[in-house]
């Protein structure tokens, strides 16, 4: 069927609400407003307004009820409506939410999902475009999703719901209107993996592009793009970013001796940074080359067009660094 | 002897209890510093001694089927609601015989079985934990209702805040416990705070608040009682000030520059457990036997106690790790909270 990424996520809390009557949404303006980016849409008619909850200007007060309905029996889902505000939440996300378990002797898991929407691309200026997740991926107790294609925007809530421990669920906000066919049967989904999204045929020089969330699309058109110039690359999504799924990536880099990490977030203490280290550990001798990022310029995401857009990954930043990487000349 | 003002003593059974309760708390924290000082305990410890009667009063009144959470000044709350001094102890020490095997130490003291949901150590981060147990109460039917301590620091939260909303705005069976001990650490109220009368805060969220001698168990205890029915029976949050003192300092680490000894002495005056038993002496209930043997069965729980932790035995390195995550070879799927909630989700696991 012909679907969005919106509408594959509502699908997912559809699904969700149907199936298990302990799960909730809540969040700010997820009912009578239909979602700030539209995903709960029509939702409330259905499900009425308890389940359905729209909130107040609380984000610390309702995700950390949401921690408590999670610890009462419950398995809420919590929408925050971009990363920034998810700020006003660290105190109940990274305090509570990741330490209750381990903190409590294994006594009381927190089965909660917060969704949130991240990145830039839009021109919302700094304090609604960042990429946090990574930092988020920091954090042991929480599990870290980014949802990049319509399948996983479909099939990745209901795996995380059943997850008995707190699964944050970041979606990018360009994704939301990219249209394409998902399987009408298509359901819920791994959590685990990584996942090769295209895979080098061995002809040329090759090299292995990760990536995850809102610059999937990117990097796979990249991709197409090197191949026109003699450059084959894999290209993994890494789908999970806590925990890191590192066989696909050193299974990849393994054949194709090259890397490069594309991240929205920024360079400095990051998750490409965190991959970075990875392959050199575990995959140093596998390389030709040295590993390259491509990362957000280290500014705070701008408003003007031309200004994000020279902030950002771009295809031809990402085609730049892979032709670096094999050793190509401009 | 100093007595409650106007109090009798209709059921001198019940207040003996209730003397019992508190003397418990004193005795285990007196021992507590003693072990701290013995370098047995480390870490942060915070004592509840002169605010004994807050929680004997509140937990009096609730059931075992309620929830309780607490702050990082809670050993008391934790023995009241039926943790083991044992347990509470061997924590202490780091021991796997602990409430939390040695990974959450004083501070962080949490029970299942008792419904005891810590044990926060940050000012203010339960109050929205309580908003959602309370929450999760009320989507599922449930009659409990789930008790949230704090100090009267956490007013100058924006959690405070939001929580006080939220539970009013969705009328949670809530009920929320300010121990009003004038300092938040060092900071006495009225330098923190713009308007000093808590329970007007409270008020101003359309909740049911009122301030009660946080000294007088009995005071304590009727209060809370009063309130908890309210909450059982559907009448949306409600919210105690219970004014009282700290009798000792902040953390084994504090000077205590901040406040006058003769501020400290006027206070020690009302002692709660001095009250209540200069109070049934007085009425002649309360022979010289009854308490000799009363301090004597809890020193006794408490030496018992300190036997079980010093037996204990320290948490192995090798299970450092476990618990970051659930184990997923237990049947943890279903949530330590999910007793008789709706049902399991009908399909089937994720692929």
């Amino acid at each position: 069927m012909k679907t969005t990424y919106r509408e594959a996520m509502r699908a997912g809390l559809r699904d969700a609400m149907q199936r298990d009557e302990r799960v909730f949404l809540m969040g700010e303006d997820v009912g009578r407003y239909g979602g700030s980016f539209a995903v709960s849409l029509g939702l409330l008619e259905e499900f009425g307004p308890e389940r359905i909850r729209d909130t107040p200007l609380s984000e610390s007060g309702f995700v950390g009820a949401g921690i408590g309905a999670a610890l009462g029996g419950m398995r809420p889902v919590v929408e925050i409506m971009t990363v920034n505000f998810s700020l006003l939440a660290l105190d109940q996300i990274i305090n509570n939410a990741a330490t209750l378990l381990h903190m409590s002797g294994g006594q009381f898991n927190v089965p909660i999902v917060i969704r949130m929407t991240t990145g830039a691309g839009r021109q919302l200026g700094a304090q609604h475009s960042h990429s946090l997740e990574g930092w988020y991926a920091h954090i042991p107790g929480l599990r870290i999703l980014a949802p990049a294609t319509l399948a996983d925007a479909r099939g990745m809530l209901w795996t995380a719901l059943q997850d008995p421990d707190p699964v944050l669920i970041f979606e990018h906000g360009s994704l939301y209107n990219v249209a394409g066919e998902l399987d009408d049967e298509a359901g819920a989904v791994d959590i685990d993996k990584a996942a090769l999204r295209r895979r080098a045929d061995g002809h040329g020089d090759t090299l292995t592009l990760i990536t995850y969330g809102g610059t999937l699309p990117m990097v796979l058109e990249a991709a197409d793009q090197l191949a026109g110039q003699g450059i084959d690359a894999d290209v993994i999504d890494l789908r999970t970013l806590r925990p890191l799924d590192a066989h696909t990536v050193m299974d990849s880099v393994a054949r194709t001796h090259r890397a490069v990490v594309v991240d929205e977030g920024w360079r400095s203490g990051s998750i490409s940074a965190e991959i970075s280290a990875r392959i050199c550990e575990q995959a140093f001798f596998d390389l030709d080359a040295p590993v390259e990022r491509v990362c957000s310029l280290e500014v705070p995401v701008p408003y003007a067009k031309h200004l994000e857009d020279a902030a950002l990954p771009s295809v031809a930043r990402v085609m730049a660094a892979a032709r670096r990487a094999v050793g190509a000349n401009g | 002897m100093t007595t409650l003002r106007g109090q009798t003593v209709p059921d001198p059974e019940h207040a003996l209890h209730l003397l019992r309760q508190m003397l418990r708390v004193r005795r285990l924290e007196e021992k507590c510093i003693e072990l701290y000082s013995a370098a047995k305990i480390r870490g942060f410890l915070h004592v509840y001694i002169g605010e004994e009667a807050v929680a004997a009063g509140v937990m009096e009144t609730l059931a075992p089927e309620d929830a309780v959470v607490a702050t990082y000044r809670e050993h008391g709350h934790a023995l009241l609601r039926g943790v083991s001094a044992g347990a509470i102890l061997a924590e202490m020490y780091g021991h796997a015989e602990g409430c939390c095997r040695g990974r959450g130490g004083s501070m962080h003291l949490f029970d299942a079985a008792t419904r005891f949901y810590g044990g926060n150590a940050i000012v203010a981060g339960g109050l929205p934990l309580a908003v959602g147990l309370a929450l999760a109460d009320r989507m599922a039917g449930r009659q409990r209702v789930t008790v949230c301590f704090f100090g009267e620091g956490a007013v100058a939260e924006g959690e405070f805040h939001e929580s006080m909303n939220l539970a009013a705005l969705w009328q949670l069976p809530v009920l929320f416990c300010c121990e009003n001990n004038l300092y938040a650490m060092g900071t006495a109220l009225g330098r923190s705070e713009s308007q000093t009368d808590i329970a007007l805060k409270a008020a101003g969220y359309e909740i049911s608040a009122w301030a009660v001698d946080g000294m007088d168990v009995f005071a304590v205890e009727e209060a809370a009682r009063r309130a908890v029915d309210a909450v059982r029976s559907g009448g949306g949050p409600h919210f105690l000030e219970l004014r009282t003192y700290r009798f000792r300092a902040h953390s084994m680490f504090d000077p205590e520059l901040y406040r006058e000894k003769s501020e400290v002495s006027r206070w020690m005056e009302r002692d709660p457990i001095s009250l209540l038993r200069g109070t049934m002496q007085t009425a002649g209930q309360l022979p010289e036997e009854t308490w000799d043997a009363l301090t004597a069965d809890v020193d006794a729980e408490i030496s018992t106690a300190v036997g079980f932790a010093e037996n204990g035995t320290p948490e192995p390195v090798s299970e450092l790790t476990r618990f970051v995550y659930s184990d997923r070879t237990d049947d943890s799927s279903t949530g330590t909270g999910a007793t008789g909630v709706g049902q399991a989700g009908k399909g089937g696991a994720a692929g």
